[in-house]
């Protein structure tokens, strides 16, 4: 039996008093009112131009006045000018403020009515006089708009940091149920830390939904199509309404989160079970629900990923989403899998795995890490080839306002353990694997970085103590429930009928 | 490479009580027996196909395109209809080659070299049809980027068609490379056991001079694991590539991020059920029945469920995502699959291709014969009409209503289809009697772990292997 040292035990313990105390921190630090926000920008000013300046430009700044810093606005509002569907689109990425509805209001009803150009152009600019003839104004929507965004940042920090590790730990059940449902023969000596890897999904979820729950009680505004207010100005949102809305939502990850809880605890009852039975009847029951499992996940999976991730980019949609997810959650998670093993062996707590068991694990990082890097190609290069209005501007944000995040997630995902994990003898050895698998985790907490930020804090992002307490608290966390429950049970999974292969693999 | 123990619930994948000369001699009857009169009527009507196709095509570059039923709004309908379709069936051969091999699936080695047959063969008859199309193929060398007298005209390698060239032939020159690879300790089993002047000859060219020694069999082995690593990502990515042809345009219904991974799912789906519509043929024609067994027969139909499975996710996601976009051109062009002209082949293409494969969840029917050669064949027809679909449906009705218009194909577009079909039977059929249609090599290198006979006496010899690791555990 595994024993939780005491010394780990206390890691958890800090990382997770440090983690509230940078999350603490970012929630008080906020700013509460414009005037905060008016003293953050004029301390940010030095970025050339000033925003008091933008504010004021008399014409041009109501187009401009979707951007939010200088180096930004010249796109913005290049774009804006450009067509009314340029126009919506400018207005989608930013539409968090109530000050950018007129520009999708103005942009769909010219959508649905003139279809040309010019006169939507025209049309958008009249509403736009409308709204704004008053420079002052504007620049009093822009700071309310930066207000939401900086306040958004602490609950988008600890959402990410929360997403991530439930998803850390459903990629590895999704990998345990595989390993079950294809007859592995190697991994029945790692079923128990997969199970002690899986065991986090119960509070990681539960955490997860109290944030969405706090989403529908208005406490934050990371999913813009909650805001009444938004969503009465805006038709695209209305359209969607029928799957957006609150309750639908909630009964959604409700049951998505219990039917993984579900499996996850029938599984691991069933493993225990095994061990101590006279026949294979435990293990078959969990072949048969690894099997019905997988079907629910593969549909649960591609629905959680529209509900919890694309939907805050409510104007925004792409097919390959709910896989590109999937793929950057699974590899996290085997690498999890791998990290775990290899601490528990140099332990000398994994009596039977051995390098070809590790070997194996290597590989499966290798091999998702590119067929991630293929979603990620295949997503970002359609939408950049056809360029269509609606759907490029998802990127063009994050070049303009997230470049290094980016692509650096690209060189983290994708290079680094490409060029590492390729060779044989390199995937044996415990410290390559370990580095590779740190820049993999950190690689794909950014990949999350980037799906959730830019629609939530817009160009407003940096890795501050909000983002890194977070992420503390919840590796703290996540280390504390999962080392807790590799103490419940042997580390060997006794009667599996497929054990001795698994004993016995060599590669 | 595996294990030396292996677990009792594991089913044999030799029935019989083979040895490893009986494999010798099952694999290579075929090839030194001679042809019977079901051959000779099945060749002769794959010919027959095949010179009408011939004729066909013929017929086309002669006369023109317009000999076609395409017309000025649907530029492409059977031609790459047909060119995905066989794509996609080839891409089987590569999947159990290759991917099985990384994943250790022993089950594979009955099936790799006819599944890579099927692959050389089918990507040939795909190959025909990117050149037949063009309204100038005696142009079609211009694809090439090669130095030339005007002024070095290069091509744009922007274009998803071109990397299609590329994509095609290096999975053409690889596959073939793998597969001759697998094949020269056959060839030489051939070689060796060769009667007559003639096929001594022939097998001795073919199989390259092969002794197997040590060091032959070692780099043989490096070299299968290396392809077989080359050759997964170079599935994925030609049929990703051959997707892109329709994914990076703006019309409604094609431009979807979705259709790279699920036109490769589709096409292991397709390519499956082919394989498993030749096997089930073979396996009794060539009296192969105990190496391709019920066993693999299932296993393969589990892979077609998987696989129909995913297709069937990727088309709720692409029904969910054109009503989610709030975009009208999408919604519609989705509405038009559904209850437009072409209603029917939507729905035959859902028949076949999501609810037909789910019938594999009940064991009665993934371990029946008949029932299988059924489904593998219903499959291979939905996935004909899903790329029908994917391609006419969104094509004849788009941006601008006063371009709506319908599609009918003509004789000469369906002989050029049978001419296909001929040709690939025509080649299948002269594999199956020239070439070792099981890798006799690899399947006896499981005799020991997995046949029968080992397996019998595995039990009687007390569970050694067993009782070893109880020691061990103490």
């Amino acid at each position: 039996m595994y024993t939780f040292s005491s010394r780990l035990k206390t890691i958890a313990l800090v990382l997770m008093v440090l983690g509230i105390l940078g999350i603490g921190y970012s929630f008080f630090t906020a700013p509460k009112t414009v005037e905060d926000v008016e003293k953050i920008l004029a301390a940010d000013s030095h970025h050339g131009g000033g925003h008091a300046d933008a504010a004021h430009h008399e014409p041009a700044a109501h187009d401009a006045h979707a951007a939010t810093t200088e180096e930004t606005h010249a796109p913005a509002a290049e774009a804006a000018h450009d067509t009314a569907h340029a126009h919506a689109v400018a207005a989608t990425e930013t539409a968090h403020g109530e000050h950018d509805t007129v520009h999708t209001e103005a942009a769909v009803a010219a959508h649905d009515d003139h279809g040309t150009a010019e006169a939507a152009h025209a049309d958008a600019h009249a509403a736009h006089g409308e709204e704004a003839h008053d420079a002052h104004a504007e620049h009093q929507h822009h700071l309310e708009h930066v207000l939401g965004q900086l306040q958004n940042k602490p609950w988008s920090a600890v959402y990410v940091a929360a997403l991530f590790f439930m998803l850390i730990s459903l990629g590895a059940l999704a990998f345990y149920a595989i390993q079950n449902a294809a007859q592995a023969g190697w991994s029945p000596v790692l079923f128990r830390v997969m199970e002690g890897v899986s065991s986090y999904l119960i509070p990681g979820a539960i955490i997860v939904f109290l944030i969405l729950v706090a989403g529908t009680m208005d406490l934050h505004k990371i999913f813009i199509w909650m805001d009444k207010d938004v969503v009465a100005e805006d038709h695209l949102i209305q359209a969607k309404s029928g799957y957006l809305n609150k309750v639908f939502f909630l009964i959604r990850a409700a049951i998505f989160m219990g039917g993984w809880i579900l499996y996850r605890q029938y599984a691991r009852k069933n493993s225990l079970a095994q061990d101590d039975a006279t026949d294979n009847s435990f293990y078959k029951k969990n072949f048969k629900a690894s099997a019905g499992f997988l079907v629910f996940f593969i549909v649960t999976e591609s629905i959680m990923s529209w509900d919890w991730i694309m939907s805050v980019d409510p104007h925004w949609y792409s097919t390959l989403f709910g896989w590109y997810v999937f793929a950057s959650f699974f590899v996290s998670g085997i690498t999890v899998i791998a990290m775990i093993t290899l601490y528990l062996k140099s332990l000398g707590h994994l009596e039977y795995v051995n390098t070809s068991h590790i070997h194996d694990l290597a590989k499966f990082m290798f091999g998702i890490s590119v067929f991630w890097t293929y979603l990620w190609f295949s997503q970002f290069m359609l939408i950049w080839y056809a360029d269509i209005p609606e759907e490029i501007v998802y990127f063009k944000m994050r070049i303009e306002n997230y470049n290094l995040p980016f692509f650096g997630m690209v060189a983290m995902n994708f290079v680094f353990p490409v060029l590492i994990l390729i060779n044989t003898d390199f995937k044996r050895l415990s410290w390559i694997v370990v580095m590779a698998g740190i820049v993999i985790l950190c690689g794909h907490y950014i990949d999350f970085f980037n799906m959730i930020m830019p629609a939530t804090v817009g160009d407003q992002w940096f890795i501050g103590a909000g983002e890194i307490g977070a992420i503390l608290f919840f590796l703290g966390l996540f280390i504390f429930v999962v080392f807790t429950a590799l103490t419940k049970a042997p580390l060997l999974a006794k009667r599996n009928p497929l054990i001795e292969e698994s004993k016995h693999f060599h590669y | 490479m595996s294990s030396h123990y292996e677990a009792p619930i594991r089913k044999p994948l030799i029935i019989g009580d083979k040895n490893y000369h009986d494999v010798t001699v099952d694999v290579a009857a075929p090839v030194e027996g001679r042809a019977n009169k079901q051959w000779w009527i099945a060749f002769s009507i794959a010919l027959a196909a095949f010179l009408w196709g011939v004729a066909c095509v013929s017929y086309t570059v002669g006369t023109g395109i317009g000999t076609w039923g395409s017309n000025k709004t649907i530029g492409w309908a059977w031609d790459i209809t047909n060119f995905v379709w066989w794509v996609g069936i080839g891409h089987a051969g590569t999947l159990i080659s290759a991917v099985l091999l990384l994943f250790r699936q022993k089950w594979r080695m009955a099936i790799n070299r006819s599944a890579e047959a099927m692959t050389i063969f089918s990507v040939i008859q795909a190959a025909m049809f990117p050149v037949f199309h063009m309204g100038r193929p005696w142009l079609a060398y211009w694809v090439m980027p090669i130095p030339n007298q005007f002024g070095s005209l290069w091509v744009n390698f922007n274009s998803p068609l071109l990397w299609d060239v590329f994509a095609i032939s290096t999975y053409l020159s690889v596959s073939l490379v793998f597969w001759w690879t697998g094949l020269l300790p056959d060839f030489a089993m051939l070689r060796d056991r060769a009667i007559t002047p003639f096929t001594k000859k022939v097998y001795s060219i073919l199989s390259f001079g092969w002794s197997g020694r040590a060091k032959d069999w070692q780099r043989f082995e490096e070299v299968s694991l290396v392809l077989a690593g080359l050759a997964t990502p170079l599935v994925l990515s030609v049929h990703t590539i051959v997707s892109f042809d329709f994914a990076t345009s703006v019309i409604p219904g094609w431009h979807t991020t979705i259709l790279p991974p699920y036109f490769v799912a589709g096409a292991i789906f397709s390519g499956f059920a082919m394989v498993n519509t030749l096997l089930i043929i073979m396996r009794k024609l060539s009296n192969l029945e105990a190496y391709i067994t019920i066993q693999h027969i299932e296993l393969m139909n589990i892979i077609i469920m998987i696989t129909g499975s995913i297709v069937g996710i990727a088309y709720i996601t692409e029904l969910f995502v054109a009503w989610y976009s709030g975009v009208e051109y999408e919604q519609y062009a989705f509405l038009n699959r559904a209850t437009g002209p072409y209603w029917w082949s939507y729905a035959l293409m859902m028949t076949c291709n999501v609810i037909s494969p789910q019938v594999m969840w009940f064991k009665k029917i993934r371990t029946s014969i008949y029932v299988s050669f059924v489904i593998s064949i219903v499959v291979n027809i939905g996935m004909w009409f899903e790329r029908f679909v994917i391609i006419v449906t969104s094509l004849h009705r788009d941006y601008l209503p006063s371009s709506w218009t319908m599609f009918q194909p003509t004789f000469v577009d369906a002989g050029f289809f049978i001419g296909t079909i001929g040709f690939f039977f025509v080649l299948f059929l002269l594999y199956s009697r020239s070439f070792p249609v099981i890798a006799q090599a690899e399947v006896k290198s499981i005799m020991k772990t997995s046949s029968e006979t080992y397996k019998k006496l595995r039990e009687q010899g007390g569970h050694d292997n067993h009782s070893h690791s109880e020691n061990n555990h103490h």
